[in-house]
C-alpha cells in the first residue's frame, strides 16, 4: 500500500475519533530496508540518487561502504542495512538507492533498498519506541508512527552519523 | 555603532602589531624621527578614535602613552629601555581592553592605574616645561594642555588625508582610515575639509584655525609623507578573507572540471575542441596561479611579533640578544603562516632561553657579548625553508642521551648506533625536555613535539642540527601550496590511490636484472638501492586488500635464482623459495618515499600517471583510517583516496624500526657482539633447519640423482671437468633414482666438495649468536635464525669424514697449511680469536693467492712465527684479539716485525683505539663485516709496496 494512502487512513481515523483536525507538521522521507519502512525528516535531505560507482575505503569502519562523487562533492556512503544490523540482501546485486543527507558540516549518504514517498505526519501521532523493538533499532530510532498494519520507524540521522564517527 | 567598533578593532589591531615592531626598532635607533613620528601618530589616532566612539578607558591609556611619546619627540625625554617598556605595557593594556571589547561589545570594568602610573613616571620628570597640569585626572582636562601639541599632528594627518583620493576604501597605515565615515554634528571639521578628523572638542577647533598658516609650513616640511601616503594607498585593498576562500574553492572546482575536460579530449578524436580547450587550460592555470598569489603573504607577517618577544625575553633573562631576520619577504600561503607562527615563536624562545648563554658566560667562552638569533627564509625546490639558528651553546648531547634512556625511548644498544643528528632530533619526542629548570618561558617539555606535529600537519618537516659550544640550527620545510598538489596515481589491488608527489623521491622497478633488488633481512623485504637498504612495505598488505595474485611456479623460479646465486656467491640476489613473501615477485614497482629524514619503499601493483589534484579532507567518519591524507576526484570523475606516506610508515612502525636497526648496521660497523653474517638455510636428513655461512659456499647446484656415480666406495659427481666427492649430513647418501637434489659446493684451491641436501630454504642475514654449543662433531652449535632453532654446521667435519686428504682450509689452531701445488705470492698472518672468522677470511685470502697463517691469539702467533722463522708480508689483527694488553702485544710485535705492515680489523673502533694504533703505525682500521674490502685493501697495499720495492 502506498504510504500516502496509509497516511490518509490514519488521519481520517484520528479526525473522526477526536473530531479535531490534525496539523501535518512532520515531513518525512520514507524508504524501505528489507520490507521494513523507515522515515527521515526532510530537513536533512539534500539529494536522492541512484547508486553509482562507490570507491571503497580500506580500513574504514564496516558500515562505511565507501565514498561517492556527487556532482563534484565527495560524499561518504553509509550502508544502512549494515548499520542497523539487518542482514544483507539475498540478491547481492539488487539495485539500491542513495539518500544524501547533510548534518551541517559534511554530506553523507545512506544506502537503502528503495525510496518511497515523502509523507506528512502529525507530531501528535509520534510515539515512543515500543519495547519489543530490536535493540539496535531502538538505539537509532527516535520513535515510530503507526500505519495501517505496520510501524514506520523514524531514524535519528545525527545519531547514525555520530555513532559511526565515534568509532 | 557595532560596525564602527568592528572596523576600529580590525584596524587598530593591525596598527598595534606594527607598533610593536616599530617600538623595538626605535629602541635600537633612538633618533629615528620617522619611526617616532609613525609611532606617535598611531597612538594618537587610537586615542582620538576612542574618544570619538566613546571608549573612555582606552582613550585614557592611549592618551598617557601619547604623552610619553610626545616627550620623545620633543627631545624632553630620552628613549630608554625603561621608557620603551612602559610604552609596550601601555600597548599590551590596549590590546587586552580591545580583546574584551571584541568579545563583549563594551569596555571592561576597572582601571589601569598601574600602567598609567608607570607612564606618568616619565611625565613627572619634566612638567614645568609646558606648565601643564598633571595628567592623572580625567582625559578631558588632559586634552587641553596638549592642544598645541595635537594641532600640528592633526595637520599632518589631514594633509595625508588630503593626499588620499578615497580614504574609505584604501587604508594606508597609519593614517586615519575608513572608521571615520561619518562626521557627526559635534565634530567640527576644520578648515572646511571633508576628510574626517579625530575627535575634536569645540575648544580645540579654535586651535585648529590657528593651524591654517602652520598647515602650509607643515606641507613644506614634509612633502615626502604625503607622497608616500598616496602611493601606498593605491596599492593595497582590503578584502574579506571569506570572499577569497570562496574564490579559491571555485577556482579549485574549475581546475577539476578542466582536468576532466582534458581527460576527455585526450581520449577523443574530436579536434574541434582541442584548441579552445588549450586556451581554457592556459587561462585556468593562470587564474589558479594568480589566485594562489592572493593567498600569499610574506613570511615576515609571521615574524612580526618576534622582535618584541625577543626584546622582552632578553630583558627577562638578562641576556643580550640580537634578532636578525633575512628573507622576510619570502611568500607563503596565508594559512601556512597562521600555522607556523606559534611554532616559530616557540623555537625562538627556546633559542633565547636555552640556547644562548648570558653575557658573562659568552665572554668567558670567547664569544661576543651579544647572542644572535638568525631567522632566514627562502624558496627551495617547491618548498619554503625557514632556518632558525643561534650562536649559543648548542644542544647538550649527553643530557639528551640521558633523557632518552630515562624515558626508555630506545634501548641502550640502539642508542649507541645513532648518529649525532638522530640524537638531537629526539628533542621532538613528546614530553622531552632536558631543561633543569622549568621557566615560564619554556622547559615544560610540551613544546617541541607540538611544534613538530603542527608543522607536519601542513605537510612540512622540521629538523635540528647542532654543534656544541657553537649553536644550533632548526630547519623547517613547508610545501608551497596546500590545496592543489601533484600526485602519483597508483594501483594496489583493484583500487587506485594517489600519493602526493612531494613525498616521493624515486620510482624504482625491482627485478632480477636491474641494480635494484629486493632482499630479505630477517624475512622482512628490503630494497637494495645504490648500496642503501630501504625497508619495504607492501601497500596491499597495509591496506588489508587482497590482490589478484600471479601464480609463480616455485620450483622453477627457485632454480633460476639458485643458479644466479651460485654465480654471485649469493650476494645481491634474492632467493624466493616461497617462504616469506610470495607477493613480491619480479618487476614490482616500488615507490621510494621520504618521511622526515628517513626513506622507505612502498610496493604497489601498478603506476599510472601524475595528476594535479585538489585535496579534499576526509570526512570525520573516515578519520579512523589514519592512512589517508585526503581524497580527491580525478579527471574521470572517480573518487580516489590520497595516501599519507608518513602514516604508512608509522603504521608499519615496528617493522620499520627493526629494519632501521638493520640499516644502521649495514651502514655502520657492527658492534662487537653482533657479527652479522649471511647463512644459507637448508634441510638435510630431517626437518630441522641447518645453516652454513654463505661465504664458504661457492655454488648451489641442482643435480639429478642419476648423475651420481660411485668411485672408490664414495659418491662422486662429474663436475667441471673434475670428479667432485659428495657428502651428506647424515653420513650416507640415499636417494631414489631420477630425483632432483640440491648440492652445496665448497671449494679449496681447485678441488670441490659437494654437500647434498634435501631442500634449500633461504638465505638470511643474522647475527652469529651461537646459543648452545653442541659437542657433537659436525656442528658449531645452535643458533636462532628467523625464530627457528638452527644447527650451524661445521663443514670441515663432514668433509673430512669422507675425504681424509681434503686439505682443510678450516684451521683450529696454529696450523697454516699451504697448498703445495698452488702458488702463493704473499703470506699473511691473521689473528682472530673467533674460529668462524678465521674460517671465513682464510679461504678468501686463498682465493686471492695469499697464503694465510691463522692464529687464535697474538702471543701464540708471535711465538710460532719466531720459532719457525717464517716470512710474513702482512699482519691482519682483530682488534679484540690482542689479548689483555694490546699495547704490550703491539710493542713486541713491532720489535720483531717492525717493517711488516699491520692491518687492524674490528667491528667497533673508539677514538682511543685509533690513537693506539696510530702510535704503532698500524695501517687501516678496517670494518670487519666488509670482508671484501679488507682483502682488496690489503692486496692493493701489498702490491703497491712490492712495486715500490721493485
Amino acid at each position: 500500500m502506498n504510504i500516502v494512502e496509509a497516511q490518509k487512513e490514519v488521519w481520517n481515523e484520528n479526525e473522526s475519533a477526536a473530531g479535531v483536525t490534525t496539523t501535518l507538521d512532520n515531513q518525512l522521507l520514507t524508504f524501505y530496508l528489507d520490507k521494513q519502512i523507515f522515515g527521515i525528516p526532510v530537513k536533512y535531505i539534500k539529494d536522492i540518487f541512484r547508486s553509482t560507482e562507490i570507491t571503497k575505503v580500506p580500513l574504514a569502519p564496516s558500515e562505511v561502504a565507501g565514498v561517492v562523487n556527487l556532482r563534484g562533492h565527495i560524499v561518504t556512503a553509509i550502508d544502512l542495512r549494515h548499520k542497523l544490523c539487518i542482514a544483507p540482501p539475498k540478491d547481492a546485486l539488487q539495485s539500491t538507492m542513495n539518500i544524501a543527507v547533510d548534518v551541517g558540516e559534511e554530506m553523507y549518504s545512506f544506502i537503502v533498498d528503495k525510496v518511497a514517498d515523502v509523507a506528512l505526519f502529525s507530531k501528535k501521532d509520534f510515539e515512543a519506541n515500543p519495547t519489543t523493538l530490536d535493540e539496535k533499532l531502538k538505539e537509532l530510532s527516535m520513535g515510530i508512527y503507526k500505519l495501517e498494519g505496520k510501524l514506520l520507524i523514524v531514524l535519528d540521522v545525527k545519531k547514525i552519523i555520530n555513532c559511526a564517527e565515534k568509532q | 555603532m557595532d560596525d564602527i567598533i568592528q572596523d576600529f578593532l580590525m584596524e587598530t589591531a593591525e596598527n598595534l602589531l606594527q607598533l610593536d615592531v616599530d617600538l623595538v626598532a626605535l629602541e635600537q635607533d633612538h633618533n629615528n624621527t620617522e619611526l617616532l613620528g609613525n609611532i606617535f601618530r598611531t597612538i594618537h589616532t587610537i586615542k582620538g578614535t576612542c574618544g570619538f566612539i566613546g571608549l573612555p578607558r582606552l582613550e585614557k591609556v592611549a592618551h598617557h602613552g601619547e604623552n610619553v611619546l610626545d616627550k620623545f619627540r620633543n627631545g624632553d625625554l630620552d628613549v630608554t629601555p625603561d621608557a620603551i617598556t612602559a610604552i609596550l605595557h601601555c600597548i599590551d593594556t590596549i590590546k587586552e581592553i580591545m580583546a574584551y571589547l571584541e568579545e563583549n561589545g563594551e569596555e571592561p570594568e576597572g582601571d589601569d592605574t598601574e600602567v598609567l602610573a608607570e607612564l606618568n613616571r616619565f611625565m613627572d620628570e619634566d612638567l614645568k616645561k609646558t606648565g601643564k597640569s598633571d595628567s592623572k585626572d580625567d582625559a578631558e582636562e588632559a586634552k587641553l594642555p596638549c592642544q598645541e601639541d595635537e594641532a600640528p599632528v592633526q595637520t599632518e594627518e589631514t594633509e595625508a588625508a588630503v593626499a588620499e583620493e578615497d580614504p574609505f576604501a584604501f587604508t594606508p597605515t597609519p593614517a586615519p582610515g575608513a572608521v571615520f565615515n561619518e562626521a557627526p554634528a559635534e565634530v567640527e571639521v576644520s578648515q572646511g575639509l571633508e576628510e574626517p578628523i579625530p575627535k575634536v572638542e569645540p575648544k580645540e577647533a579654535e586651535g585648529k584655525e590657528d593651524v591654517a598658516p602652520a598647515h602650509k609650513t607643515e606641507l613644506k616640511k614634509k612633502p615626502i609623507k604625503s607622497e608616500k601616503g598616496s602611493s601606498l594607498a593605491t596599492q593595497n585593498i582590503r578584502v574579506n578573507v571569506e570572499l577569497l576562500e570562496n574564490l579559491v574553492t571555485s577556482v579549485s572546482e574549475l581546475v577539476l572540471a578542466r582536468n576532466q575536460l582534458l581527460q576527455i579530449s585526450r581520449d577523443s578524436e574530436n579536434d574541434e575542441f582541442k584548441v579552445p580547450l588549450q586556451r581554457l587550460n592556459h587561462i585556468t592555470s593562470e587564474l589558479q596561479e594568480g589566485l594562489m598569489q592572493t593567498r600569499m603573504q610574506p613570511v615576515g607577517a609571521a615574524w612580526s611579533q618576534l622582535p618584541r618577544i625577543v626584546r622582552d625575553l632578553s630583558q627577562d633573562l638578562k641576556k643580550e640578544i640580537d634578532l636578525e631576520m633575512i628573507g622576510a619577504d619570502t611568500e607563503l600561503d596565508r594559512q601556512v603562516i597562521e600555522v607556523i607562527k606559534d611554532p616559530l615563536m616557540h623555537m625562538v624562545r627556546n633559542s633565547a632561553d636555552h640556547g644562548l648563554e648570558g653575557p658573562q658566560e659568552r665572554l668567558d667562552a670567547g664569544k661576543a657579548r651579544k647572542g644572535k638569533i638568525i631567522l632566514k627564509a627562502y624558496h627551495a625546490g617547491g618548498h619554503v625553508v625557514i632556518e632558525i639558528s643561534d650562536n649559543g651553546r648548542g644542544l647538550n648531547k649527553e643530557r639528551i642521551k640521558e633523557k632518552i634512556l630515562t624515558n626508555a625511548l630506545v634501548t641502550p644498544e640502539q642508542l649507541e648506533s645513532f648518529s649525532d643528528t638522530q640524537i638531537y632530533n629526539f628533542i621532538f619526542a613528546a614530553g622531552f625536555s632536558t631543561a633543569a629548570k622549568v621557566t615560564n618561558v619554556s622547559g615544560r617539555g610540551v613544546g617541541m613535539d607540538v611544534v613538530k606535529s603542527n608543522i607536519e600537519k601542513i605537510g612540512g618537516s622540521v629538523e635540528v642540527t647542532s654543534t656544541p659550544g657553537e649553536g644550533s640550527l632548526f630547519t623547517v620545510k613547508i610545501p608551497l601550496t596546500l590545496a592543489i598538489v601533484s600526485a602519483l596515481i597508483i594501483r594496489s589491488g583493484a583500487q587506485r590511490f594517489a600519493i602526493p608527489q612531494v613525498s616521493i623521491t624515486e620510482l624504482v622497478q625491482a627485478s632480477e636484472e636491474s641494480e635494484h633488488t629486493v632482499e630479505y633481512v630477517n624475512s622482512h623485504p628490503v630494497l637494495r638501492l645504490r648500496n642503501q637498504l630501504l625497508p619495504l612495505v607492501i601497500l596491499s598488505d597495509v591496506l588489508g586488500i587482497s590482490e589478484p595474485k600471479k601464480s609463480q611456479p616455485a620450483l622453477e623460479s627457485a632454480n633460476e635464482q639458485e643458479q644466479e646465486t651460485s654465480r654471485d656467491k649469493g650476494e645481491n640476489k634474492s632467493i624466493d623459495c616461497g617462504s616469506s613473501s610470495e607477493n613480491i615477485g619480479d618487476d614490482q614497482f616500488i615507490i621510494v618515499a621520504q618521511v622526515g629524514s628517513g626513506q622507505f619503499g612502498i610496493i604497489v601493483d601498478e603506476v599510472y600517471d601524475t595528476e594535479e589534484i585538489v585535496v579534499k579532507p576526509v570526512s570525520p567518519l573516515l578519520r579512523s583510517a589514519k592512512l589517508f591524507a585526503g581524497n580527491t576526484i580525478l579527471g574521470d570523475g572517480s573518487v580516489v583516496m590520497i595516501l599519507d606516506p608518513k602514516s604508512i610508515s608509522d603504521k608499519v612502525g615496528e617493522m620499520h624500526a627493526s629494519s632501521q636497526e638493520l640499516l644502521q648496521n649495514e651502514k655502520k660497523i657492527d658492534s662487537p657482539d653482533e657479527r652479522r653474517m649471511r647463512f644459507l638455510l637448508f634441510k638435510a636428513g630431517d626437518n630441522a633447519p641447518k645453516a652454513v655461512p654463505l661465504a664458504l659456499i661457492v655454488r648451489l647446484e641442482e643435480i639429478n640423482a642419476n648423475d651420481i656415480e660411485m668411485s672408490n666406495g664414495s659418491h662422486v659427481l662429474q663436475y667441471r671437468d673434475r670428479l667432485m666427492p659428495l657428502i651428506s649430513v647424515q653420513g650416507f647418501l640415499e636417494f631414489e633414482p631420477d630425483v632432483q637434489k640440491s648440492v652445496l659446493v665448497f671449494q679449496q684451491g681447485h678441488e670441490y666438495v659437494g654437500l647434498v641436501v634435501d631442500e634449500i630454504i633461504d638465505v638470511v642475514e643474522d647475527k652469529l649468536d651461537i646459543k648452545m654449543n653442541t659437542s657433537t662433531g659436525g656442528s658449531y652449535g645452535s643458533m636462532v635464525i628467523a625464530k627457528q632453532t638452527t644447527d650451524l654446521l661445521d663443514i670441515d667435519y663432514f668433509i673430512q669424514q669422507i675425504c681424509p686428504n681434503w686439505h682443510s682450509m678450516l684451521d683450529d689452531e696454529m696450523t697454516g697449511r699451504s697448498q703445495e701445488n698452488g702458488t702463493h705470492d704473499m703470506t699473511v698472518c691473521f689473528i682472530d680469536h673467533c674460529t668462524l672468522y678465521r674460517n671465513l677470511i682464510a679461504p678468501l685470502l686463498e682465493l686471492q693467492n695469499i697464503r694465510s697463517l691463522t692464529f687464535e691469539a697474538g702471543e701464540s702467533a708471535l711465538a710460532y712465527l719466531e720459532e719457525h722463522t717464517m716470512k710474513v708480508d702482512a699482519f691482519i689483527l682483530d682488534k679484540d684479539s690482542l689479548g689483555k694488553d694490546p699495547e704490550a702485544f703491539l710493542k713486541s710485535y713491532k720489535k720483531v716485525f717492525s717493517h711488516v705492515p699491520c692491518f687492524i680489523v674490528g667491528a667497533h673502533f673508539k677514538a682511543e683505539d685509533e690513537v693506539l694504533f696510530n702510535k704503532y703505525e698500524c695501517i687501516a682500521c678496517l670494518a670487519k663485516s666488509d670482508r671484501d674490502s679488507i682483502i682488496t685493501t690489503i692486496r692493493d697495499y701489498l702490491e703497491q709496496a712490492r712495486n715500490v720495492a721493485a
